[in-house]
């Protein structure tokens, strides 16, 4: 028997109305569609990665999700919820189970509130009969959990270096006991040293809580080491969804398969303008996408018919949106290359 | 295993440690405010002319409107200040002592500036958090309606006022309420939108924390920095316009008094050589705009500093 998803997504859309910069006040303002149309399911105790340059939408999917801006679109909770649209005191019982940790640690943290404060503010919110010695036992033992020692509960955030920061915010998102963490770059602002415990502290608590992680991450290295599946995005659509083995080791759409390109390799003879797949040209605006495929501006497989029709996001496990899916062969990478070059 | 051992037991004794006491902004903000020589001068000053009004009342022989039957007719020669007849600072004109004038009037202004100070504190902070916070439409009505009440020049209506209905201190403390929040609101209407979008209010938003909660808990105590200063600097602007007023005459009634009326009654016998009736009230009036003016710009500095 199949078991159902954690989180059903179908469809996903946000879109933001930017005015324009010395526009009339009678003008109507211009969407932008940071986030269209994204479909993925997560399992219960998952770790879905969400990669994709600046700007195409990951934070924005994370906040759609939380509720923080309104979406269109579904997104099914395991018990059957559409969780878009419902109201702030609805949302209310779902907040509880998805939690999210933010990309600065310090400036997610109020300053002028103790570390013990902040780590209670979720429990005050949704178990208010708890008694203050209760909730004060709860907040030690989760910061012993998070590798924060319980003493130091009366102190404030500045007095922290951003490592233990994070693991404030983590302590945060887990108190209530969340069954979905969204993690927006959990890790970009801090040193690559204190990266790696960070990264760790989230995979044990992962396994020992049987928690689902959306890790949104920059760093593909570190979205390798932690998910299970990886989700590529690009101008607010999925170009590629797959299990992390197949996606890595077999990238379809050639988005990915430049994005990869570009990850770094430990190897002392790594030479990385004989690898890399260069994006010609910028990115494009999300006001005014290209038709057809969002991506044929920079593909360099790019045919006339991607510039009329929308690729579906076809497969079963490994999902491709590409009407040309497979490895680009060395005439296409040498093609890239020239249009960069000139 | 010795070295283990060790460890263990300090690794224990760490953890069983009593909570250790945090560093809030405040107290880093206290001690800079602590070692700032000129707000500390302007606090001493503060706290003495606090004390001169709460406990002046016991030093002064005569009360503030008894008549010194032996001085009247010839203040000028005999109402000068001395402390054989109790006279402190002298008389006034009608042979009342200025001692126990100048302690009544700066009990009013005092007063005045701290009461419209208070109402800017709670009523435009609040305003101006709620509109900011809320934003959109709410907030343009919301501030729309500070801008319209800005436009209105509030020294003629608050003369007006005290014209029509008479003058009292509950029309004068209601005057100045009526104006002083003004300005807080849209500092702190500024702050809070530069504050809304935080991430730490986010992170607020997102555990579902209630609005009204968030503006209280996370957005309030982060502006009182620039309230505390706009506070401190408005008690002395408070106390301008009441002196403003009872230097026209219309501020508090006899025989209580305030720094303006003494300061008007003062400058207006100068000429006959009772400068003392000017100079008393006069120097409380300065001493204490300075106090808070250093005192503000001793907490700015404070809660603000540059090499962060
Ligand atoms: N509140 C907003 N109002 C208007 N436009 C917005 C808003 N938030 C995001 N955008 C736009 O939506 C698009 C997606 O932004 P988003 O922050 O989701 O990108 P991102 O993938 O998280 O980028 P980064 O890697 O830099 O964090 C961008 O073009 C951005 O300008
Ligand atoms: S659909 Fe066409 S343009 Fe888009 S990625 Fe595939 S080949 Fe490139
Ligand atoms: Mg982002």
């Amino acid at each position: 028997m199949m078991t159902r998803p954690l989180l059903d997504v179908h469809d996903l859309r946000v879109t933001f109305r930017i005015r324009r910069e010395g526009a009339m006040p009678w003008a109507a303002p211009l969407p932008l569609h940071a986030v269209s149309g994204v479909d993925f399911t997560l399992d219960p105790g998952e770790t879905l990665g969400v990669v994709g340059e600046s700007g195409c939408g990951k934070s924005t999917l994370a906040r759609a999700l939380i509720g923080l801006v309104p979406a269109a679109g579904r997104a099914e909770w395991i018990d059957g919820r559409d969780l878009i649209g419902l109201s702030p005191r609805q949302m209310m019982t779902y907040r509880s189970d998805i939690q999210m940790v933010f990309q600065d640690p310090l400036a997610s943290l109020n300053p002028r509130m103790t570390v013990g404060q902040i780590i209670a503010e979720p429990l005050k919110t949704h178990r208010p009969g708890l008694k203050s010695a209760e909730v004060k036992e709860r907040v030690k033992a989760m910061m012993e959990k998070v590798g924060l020692l319980p003493n130091q509960i009366n102190r404030y955030p500045h007095e922290f270096s951003g490592g233990q920061c994070q693991r404030i915010g983590i302590a945060r998102a887990l108190i209530v006991e969340p069954k979905l963490i969204i993690c927006d770059e959990p890790v970009s602002a801090l040193d690559v040293s204190i990266q790696a415990q960070v990264i760790n502290l989230l995979i044990r608590l992962q396994r020992e809580l049987g928690l689902a992680l959306i890790f949104i991450a920059h760093d593909l290295s570190v979205v390798k080491h932690i998910s299970d599946r990886v989700m590529v995005l690009y101008l607010g659509k999925v170009m590629e969804i797959g299990t992390t083995d197949d996606l890595f080791a077999d990238p379809q759409h050639p988005y990915t398969q430049a994005l990869l390109s570009a990850v770094p390799v430990p190897d002392p003879d790594y030479d990385p303008a004989a690898t890399v797949v260069p994006l010609a040209g910028d990115l494009p605006s999300p006001m005014s996408p290209p038709s057809g495929c969002v991506f044929r501006t920079r593909c360099p497989r790019a045919q006339p018919v991607c510039a009329r029709q929308v690729p579906a996001l076809l497969g079963d496990a490994h999902q491709t949106a590409c009407h040309f899916p497979g490895p680009l062969s060395d005439e296409e990478i040498a093609r890239a290359r020239a249009v960069r070059a000139a | 295993m010795v070295i283990e051992e060790r460890k263990m037991q300090s690794l224990a004794a760490r953890l069983s440690q009593d909570e250790v006491r945090g560093r809030s902004p405040w107290a880093d903000a206290r001690k800079r405010f602590v070692r700032n020589k000129a707000a500390m001068a302007g606090l001493i000053i503060l706290i003495l002319v606090g004390l001169f009004a709460l406990l002046g009342e016991y030093v002064a022989a005569w009360s503030n409107d008894e008549l010194d039957f032996t001085v009247m007719g010839q203040v000028a020669q005999m109402g000068m200040p001395s402390l054989q007849n109790g006279h402190y600072f002298g008389t006034d004109d009608l042979g009342r002592d200025l001692f126990a004038r100048t302690v009544q009037g700066t009990q009013i202004s005092l007063m005045v500036g701290i009461v419209g100070a208070a109402i800017a504190v709670v009523v435009g902070t609040l305003y101006g958090a709620t509109a900011g916070y809320v934003g959109g439409r709410t907030d343009q009505f919301m501030m729309r309606a500070v801008d319209i009440l800005m436009s209105i020049p509030y020294m003629f209506v608050l003369i007006l006022l005290l014209v029509m209905f008479g003058r009292s201190m509950s029309m004068l403390f209601l005057g100045i309420g009526l104006i002083s929040w003004l300005d807080m609101s849209r500092i702190v209407r500024g702050q809070t939108l530069s504050l809304k979008n935080r991430e730490f209010i986010e992170a607020a938003r997102a555990i579902g924390v209630p609005a009204w909660k968030i503006v209280l808990r996370h957005v309030v105590p982060n502006l009182l920095g620039v309230v505390a200063v706009y506070a401190t600097l408005l008690v002395p602007l408070m106390i301008l316009t009441e002196s403003f007023i009872s230097f026209l005459g219309l501020g508090v009634q006899e025989p209580l008094t305030s720094w303006g009326a003494l300061i008007s009654e003062g400058a207006g016998t100068m000429n006959y050589g009772t400068l003392w009736q000017l100079a008393f009230p006069l120097f409380f009036f300065v001493i204490t705009l300075f106090g808070f003016f250093f005192v503000g710009d001793g907490l700015r500095d404070a809660l603000d500093p540059k090499d962060r």
